[in-house]
C-alpha cells in the first residue's frame, strides 16, 4: 500500500516536471521557425526515464496526462489530437525497440523523437492534405535524429544518475 | 544462469551504440524516401497564382475554363497569354523573347510552376479551397 502511494507521487512528481520543461522549451528561442513543430522534445526526457526506470505503463500514465493538461491548459480539441497521434506512436516505438534490447537509451530516443513527427505528419495528412508536408518530413526526419541524441544522452544519463529509495 | 561467463550478454555496449547507428540511418533514409514519394504523388491543385515581379497579380480557378491576359512591363506592352482548360494551366502565347514559357508542359499539381523570366513572370497551382497554408499545429509539448 505504501508502495503504491509512494509511486503514484512519484508518477505526479514526473507529470509536473515533464509540463514544466514544456514550458521551459516555450521560452527557448525557436531553433527553426521556417517549419512547425521543430522542437527539442525536452518532456521527452522525463518519458524515457520513466519507461526505462519504472515501466511502458507508468510512461503511458505520465505522457497521457501531461497532454491532457496542456490541452485543457492552453490547447485546444485539435492540438490535444494531434498530441496524442505523436505521443502514441512515439511511446509504442521506444517501448518495443527498449525490449527488443538492441540498442542503447539513443536510439531509442531517436526512434521515439522521430516517430513523434511522423505521428503528427501523419495526423496531418488526413487533416492538411498538402504537398508541404512531404518536405516536413524530409526536415523532420534529420532535426528529429539530432533532437533524439541530444534527449537520449540526458535521458541515459538521468536513468544512471537519478536515484530514489 | 550459470552460463554467463562462457556465453557473454550479446548486445554490448559497443554492439548497441553500432545498431544505434543502423537504426537512425534507416530511419532518416525511409523518412526522406517517404517525404521524396509524397512530394512526387502530390495532388492536384485547385487554382493558379500569377505572381509579377514577387506582387500577386492575380488567383484563378483551375475548375473553370478561362483564358488571362498577363499584361506586365511599361504600359503593359510585354503579354503572356494564360489557359486554363480541362484543369491544367499554360501559357499558350507569349511575348517574350524565346518564348520558353510557352513551351512548359501544361500544370495541375500542387507547387507545379511556369516560370517567364523576361517578363519576372510566376504561375504557381496551389491548393486553395483546402486548409493547405494552415500550419501544423505544434503539439510537441
Ligand atoms: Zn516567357
Amino acid at each position: 500500500m505504501k508502495k503504491r502511494t509512494q509511486k503514484l507521487a512519484l508518477l505526479g512528481l514526473f507529470t509536473a516536471i515533464a509540463m514544466v520543461l514544456a514550458w521551459v522549451e516555450v521560452l527557448l528561442p525557436p531553433l527553426f521557425s521556417a517549419v512547425p513543430g521543430i522542437k527539442l522534445g525536452l518532456p521527452n526526457i522525463v518519458i524515457i526515464f520513466v519507461l526505462y526506470r519504472m515501466g511502458v505503463k507508468e510512461a503511458a500514465a505520465v505522457s497521457l496526462v501531461r497532454m491532457v493538461a496542456v490541452a485543457l491548459l492552453f490547447g485546444n480539441p485539435m492540438t490535444f489530437a494531434y498530441s496524442l497521434a505523436g505521443g502514441a506512436l512515439s511511446l509504442a516505438a521506444m517501448a518495443i525497440l527498449r525490449r527488443l534490447d538492441f540498442f542503447s537509451i539513443i536510439g531509442v530516443s531517436v526512434a521515439g523523437g522521430v516517430l513523434h513527427n511522423v505521428g503528427q505528419i501523419l495526423l496531418a495528412m488526413f487533416v492538411l492534405r498538402t504537398a508541404k508536408l512531404g518536405y516536413y518530413m524530409i526536415i523532420l526526419a534529420v532535426t528529429g535524429t539530432v533532437a533524439g541524441i541530444f534527449i537520449g544522452l540526458c535521458g541515459g544519463l538521468a536513468v544512471k544518475r537519478v536515484k530514489w529509495s | 544462469m550459470d552460463q554467463t561467463k562462457e556465453t557473454p550478454k550479446p548486445e554490448t555496449k559497443k554492439h548497441k551504440l553500432r545498431n544505434d547507428l543502423i537504426l537512425i540511418a534507416a530511419l532518416v533514409v525511409v523518412l526522406v524516401l517517404a517525404g521524396l514519394a509524397f512530394w512526387l504523388l502530390r495532388g492536384e491543385g485547385d487554382s493558379v497564382i500569377v505572381e509579377v515581379n514577387g506582387n500577386l497579380y492575380g488567383t484563378y480557378s483551375l475548375a473553370k475554363d478561362q483564358t488571362v491576359e498577363i499584361r506586365t512591363g511599361e504600359g503593359g506592352t510585354e503579354l503572356n497569354l494564360l489557359v486554363i482548360k480541362d484543369g491544367k494551366a499554360f501559357v499558350e502565347s507569349a511575348t517574350c523573347p524565346g518564348g520558353d514559357c510557352t513551351r512548359h508542359n501544361p500544370i495541375s499539381r500542387e507547387g507545379e510552376s511556369i516560370v517567364c523570366l523576361p517578363h519576372k513572370v510566376v504561375i504557381t497551382v496551389k491548393l486553395v479551397g483546402g486548409e493547405g497554408e494552415k500550419p501544423i499545429p505544434d503539439a510537441v509539448t
